[in-house]
């Protein structure tokens, strides 16, 4: 949207000026994304290092910052493998079906007010679509790949994803209630007097965390290619390329994850607290850090939390997560009745 | 509005052509692809309609949750393809005959419709000014026909209760967890330290 004036004072008429100023901004977006995976990845790698006293990657750059620039190229030079029991095109489409998916999510996120590509009535469904078609890029590729281990690990992703969408959608109904919009910048403006975290939503935050952590398949949820078990799980078959944009797709829906917990209960881009010193830091500046402050977490429970059992994994998800938001859903609803001007929490 | 039009000719092509294809495709698996395919384009058609709540929904529900278990039923199903091919030759003039009175009644529907009062005009403008369409069909569900929805949940609800009774197996000899007891476990009785002497063993 910023620049569809300055396109239209050279000329261009109104239609051509959005479609340019569109195309412009998603390609500068892509490329910031692109970027802030290798970043994550490094810091990822480093603070899993740092918690088991090692330095973590440190050769290549100073203090290792080229670390992933140089994996990344040194998987797009490697030869593609296409074992020949696969099916060819499924197996090929899998990861761009993955990396995909994880590049249509950020469409709707709001960096900063106005800050958004498609500010869309419909914010958090589309959102809550995206993660759910996640599933089809780890079980097509398990299915297509034709082996044993990446089969085993796609049943696996499937019923995992599935379990934990269940309460990832109670929670997001809770939040909904809170806002009373299904817009992600009108959900980030409904927190200006307090975020959600710091109100009756606080258990339901903890939960999104742990449920985002499985729809991730970061560790501790990380079955689906537990070592030990399966070897790499789904991405057995996979080699250069193809592998990049499983692990490209993998990181990006991490961080995307760690952005939408900051618009639903991190007060999006609002500043910590509305005075002077606090709310001249740009809003962009106050979604990084909460992101930032979140992905720490994540890569914290990476380091410290051993890996669950495949039934104590489903035994979370159906058996503690699910009646919880379910009762926290009707608890939310109840509240909001009883307080429908202003909420009395904050 | 020319752009529209091209998308709706677009979507709406490859909706038909995935259709035909999911009834064509010789591997079941490729068939749920397929079927995925058209939902996805029936969901970007409801969006040309302005109706982006629905096509949302559709997404979730049919092609994140339906889909996902027909593949993984498909994709678990040990089907061997050259005997499925020579039974569907079989059946053709059957399911030909299926299709032929599905088709009539359809075209006896169509026939005898008639509107309820009040329709065309609810169809003149189907979203009241203002509001989102989420906000107007939370509306209409939850006031004009609470009850018809509600009586739906409850036989959804009845469904769900009676498929897990019909597929609830309690093995004898299965070995569960048991979580608090797990956790209440201590070290004292976990754990005891057996000093072995050389040459005795344990």
């Amino acid at each position: 949207m910023f620049l569809v004036q300055p396109f239209q004072s050279i000329g261009v008429p109104y239609g051509w000026a959005w479609f340019l100023s569109q195309a412009i901004i998603m390609v500068v977006l892509s490329l910031i994304l692109m970027l802030s995976v290798a970043a994550v990845i490094l810091a990822d790698r480093k603070i899993w290092a740092a918690v088991q006293l090692r330095r973590g990657p440190n050769v290549v750059g100073a203090f290792g910052l080229l670390q992933t620039i140089a994996d990344a190229l040194k998987f797009i030079f490697k030869e593609v493998i296409i074992p020949s029991g696969a099916n060819k095109v499924l197996f090929l489409i899998a990861p761009v079906v993955t990396a995909t998916l994880a590049f249509i999510a950020w469409a709707v996120i709001p960096f900063a007010k106005g800050w958004v590509i498609s500010n869309i009535n419909v914010g958090i469904l589309y959102l809550f679509a995206v993660s759910s078609l996640g599933v089809y890029g780890v079980i097509v590729a398990g299915w297509a790949s034709n082996s044993k281990y990446a089969f085993l690990s796609a049943l696996r992703a499937a019923a995992q994803m599935v379990s934990y969408e269940v309460s990832i959608g109670f929670v997001l109904v809770t939040v909904l209630l809170f806002a009373g919009s299904l817009n992600l910048s009108a959900i980030v403006e409904a927190q200006r007097h307090g975020w959600f975290a710091f109100t009756l939503l606080f258990p339901m935050f903890v939960i999104f965390f742990i449920s985002s952590l499985a729809e991730t398949q970061r560790p501790p949820f990380d079955l689906l290619e537990a070592e030990s078990e399966l070897v790499a799980g789904f991405t057995v078959e996979y080699s250069s390329t193809p592998f990049l944009m499983f692990f490209l797709g993998e990181y990006m829906n991490v961080i995307m994850l760690c952005g939408l917990m900051t618009v639903l209960f991190l007060g999006g881009w609002l500043p910590v607290w509305h005075v002077a010193p606090f709310t001249y830091v740009p809003g962009v500046v106050w979604f990084i850090l909460k992101m930032a402050v979140l992905f720490f977490l994540m890569a914290m429970v990476k380091a410290i939390v051993p890996r669950y059992r495949y039934d104590q994994l489903m035994r979370l998800g159906w058996k503690v997560f699910l009646p919880i938001s379910l009762v926290w859903v009707v608890l939310t609803a109840g509240w909001v009745m009883a307080f429908p001007h202003g909420i009395g929490a904050y | 509005m020319l752009l529209t039009e091209i998308a709706f000719d677009l979507f709406s092509a490859i909706m038909i052509a995935s259709a035909f294809m999911v009834i064509a495709a010789r591997n079941p698996v490729h068939s749920v692809l397929f079927l995925i395919l058209t939902f996805f384009n029936a969901a970007a058609l409801f969006v040309l309609l302005g109706a982006e709540f629905l096509a949302m929904i559709l997404v979730i529900v049919y092609v994140g949750a339906v889909a996902v278990l027909f593949l993984f039923v498909v994709m678990m199903l040990d089907v061997d393809f050259a005997e499925l091919k020579r039974g569907a030759l079989q059946y053709l003039p059957f399911g030909t005959l299926v299709g032929i009175v599905l088709l009539c009644e359809l075209i006896l529907v169509g026939s005898v419709w008639f509107f309820a009062p009040g329709a065309p005009q609810a169809l003149a403008h189907a979203t009241p000014s203002g509001l989102t369409n989420t906000a107007a069909l939370g509306q209409i569900l939850y006031t004009n026909y609470v009850y018809y929805f509600q009586t739906a949940g409850l036989i959804l609800l009845v469904a769900m209760i009676g498929a897990i009774v019909l597929t609830l197996r309690h093995k004898p000899n299965a070995r569960r967890q048991s979580i608090p007891v797990q956790n209440a476990r201590s070290r004292q009785d976990a754990v005891t330290l057996v000093e072995i002497e050389p040459g005795r063993g344990a």
